[in-house]
């Protein structure tokens, strides 16, 4: 039970990659998923995968657990690279079965395709694994900063975010405790067909969303008690450093970003 | 005579217009360093009186002085800095992400620098014995760990007074007992008034004053051996009476004399040994 209620992937450790500053984790990732689409030769592609892969070492998260982060998506891979196979028709025929043929370009394009994905899925998946959400909170809530400027609520939004991580092992504990109730009155919600497991859901979510807004009322309460004003002249407990960990983290990132730009074709 | 800390001056509430009188004209003081205790049962008013304490709710009638202070909408954020509130659901009202998240809530709010935070996280924490739980996530914490991060982050603005208001009833006894023994210690320590809301009369062995409330008024205002003894009228507004006062009043009954009004178990064994040796 304890165990899913972990939030996330997160996997605590200590490694270099998890002590990085999550705003450096955000900024690299957020301009990964840029380049990633530059890449279009073998020595780009290779200087990609060499980053995340140094990474994904560095940051000693078992690769069981990215692999488990890859699986909803190992069908979409799948299914893109056999489209490209059947759609593209460029370069030599590569072989033939009945009626298909099959080209050479079509196998590159999906192989490549393929990588792209892949590459993407786990250097994302390196953030949730190696930073605890409230961190990820945090991050977000300090690069939005000059958003405030145009009234957007940016701490506002920081804070609803980590109270709802905070609530969700409650909120799921909750869960488990209602549909045990219901389920000791009779509800079934595992047989039957579709549309009556549906219906069984009823008597699960109403008492729920009454506990949520009863909670949340005694919770807007207890934080008025204990003096919540809003953002204004609020100091944090928690602060985000940058270190010169980070600062090399950003020069290897743009390392990597100048190979690939160097490597590539053009035209 | 020691100075009031809180106090009622004919004080009327009432949820809306068409509703009736929750309090009635009510007035009393608590005084500083006072630990005392409000009991009452269901619909008493007990609870309404600590949300007055502390401006979640404003009188119809008559005025609240807060340390000589009156609570009033100008009033009412510098107030809340001296009265500590300690609610009944230990979930909801955990804001943090982790056990010292939580305790720097209110500290946040009241703009500490940093250092002062660190600082004073480790000392509230020691002080209700949960140092060791500063990383912990809530869902990890039993009701009665809870409840004594409540305090702690409560603690940590040092406010005046400690309100608990209902803050056991929903343990079971261990976290209970745990969070009465904390409290007790820190009536010690802290120098702090302290204000325990409460329907169990067990819970009020220890405080100086009891004031009992009924319908919305004060019904008795007097030490806990005091209102101990009065147990058919505590019984006729819906109390429970605590088991040792039920043996007492049965030993009376059956002609043993006990020199005072036993408040626990080791009070009463206490006089039945007296009572032995002397016969």
């Amino acid at each position: 039970m304890n165990n899913s209620l972990i939030i996330g992937q997160y996997v605590p450790g200590d490694s270099l990659i998890h002590r990085l500053d999550p705003r450096t984790k955000i900024t690299i990732i957020f301009f990964f998923v840029f380049i990633v689409f530059f890449a279009n030769n073998v020595p780009s592609y290779a200087t990609l995968i060499l980053f995340s892969v140094f990474a994904m070492i560095l940051s000693k998260v078992p690769v069981r657990f990215i692999l488990k982060g890859l699986t909803p998506v190992w069908f979409l891979i799948i299914f893109t690279f056999i489209l490209h196979l059947f759609v593209t028709k460029e370069g030599q025929v590569v072989f033939e079965i009945g009626a298909m043929t099959f080209y050479s370009g079509g196998i590159i394009q999906g192989f490549a395709i393929s990588i792209r994905f892949f590459l993407l899925i786990l250097v994302t998946s390196l953030l949730t694994l190696t930073t605890t959400p409230i961190e990820i909170t945090d991050g977000i809530e300090d690069m939005l900063e000059p958003l405030k400027k145009i009234k957007f609520p940016v701490h506002e939004l920081a804070l609803m975010m980590s109270i709802s991580l905070r609530f969700i092992p409650t909120l799921m504990q909750e869960t488990d405790k209602i549909s045990k109730a219901q389920a000791s009155r009779g509800v079934d919600f595992r047989t039957g067909p579709l549309k009556e497991r549906v219906k069984a859901v009823v008597p699960l979510l109403v008492p729920l969303f009454i506990s949520a807004f009863k909670r949340a009322e005694e919770l807007a309460m207890a934080m008025e008690a204990r003096g919540y004003q809003g953002g204004e002249n609020r100091t944090k407990l928690r602060e985000l450093k940058i270190t010169k960990l980070d600062a090399i983290s950003y020069f290897i990132f743009i390392l990597v970003v100048a190979i690939l730009f160097a490597t590539r074709t053009y035209g | 005579m020691r100075k009031a800390l809180i106090e009622f001056r004919n004080v009327s509430f009432r949820y809306s217009e068409d509703e009736p009188w929750v309090l009635k004209n009510m007035s009393f003081t608590i005084y500083e360093n006072e630990f005392v205790a409000i009991i009452g049962h269901n619909g008493s008013g007990k609870s309404t009186v600590a949300k007055l304490v502390n401006g979640l709710l404003f009188p119809q009638e008559g005025e609240i002085f807060i340390d000589g202070v009156p609570l009033n909408e100008e009033t009412i954020w510098d107030i809340r800095r001296d009265i500590g509130m300690v609610f009944q659901n230990p979930d909801n009202q955990f804001v943090g992400a982790t056990v010292q998240d939580d305790v720097a809530f209110g500290m946040e709010n009241r703009g500490f620098p940093r250092e002062e935070m660190v600082k004073r996280i480790g000392e509230t924490l020691a002080a209700v014995h949960m140092l060791d739980y500063r990383l912990t996530e809530p869902h990890r914490l039993s009701g009665g760990q809870k409840q004594r991060v409540a305090i702690a982050s409560v603690l940590a603005i040092s406010p005046k007074v400690l309100i608990l208001d209902e803050a056991t009833a929903m343990l079971d006894p261990k976290g209970r007992k745990e969070i009465m023994e904390t409290v007790a210690e820190l009536s010690e320590q802290q120098g702090l008034s302290l204000i325990t809301i409460t329907h169990d009369l067990s819970e009020v062995v220890k405080v100086e004053r009891v004031i009992v409330l009924n319908q919305g008024e004060i019904w008795a205002e007097a030490s806990p051996r005091e209102i101990f003894s009065k147990r058919d009228e505590l019984r006729e507004i819906g109390l429970d009476v605590p088991f040792v006062a039920i043996l007492a009043e049965e030993l009376k009954r059956a002609g043993i004399k006990l020199s005072k009004e036993p408040l626990n178990h080791e009070e009463l064994l206490e006089e039945l040994w007296i009572l032995h040796s002397r016969t």
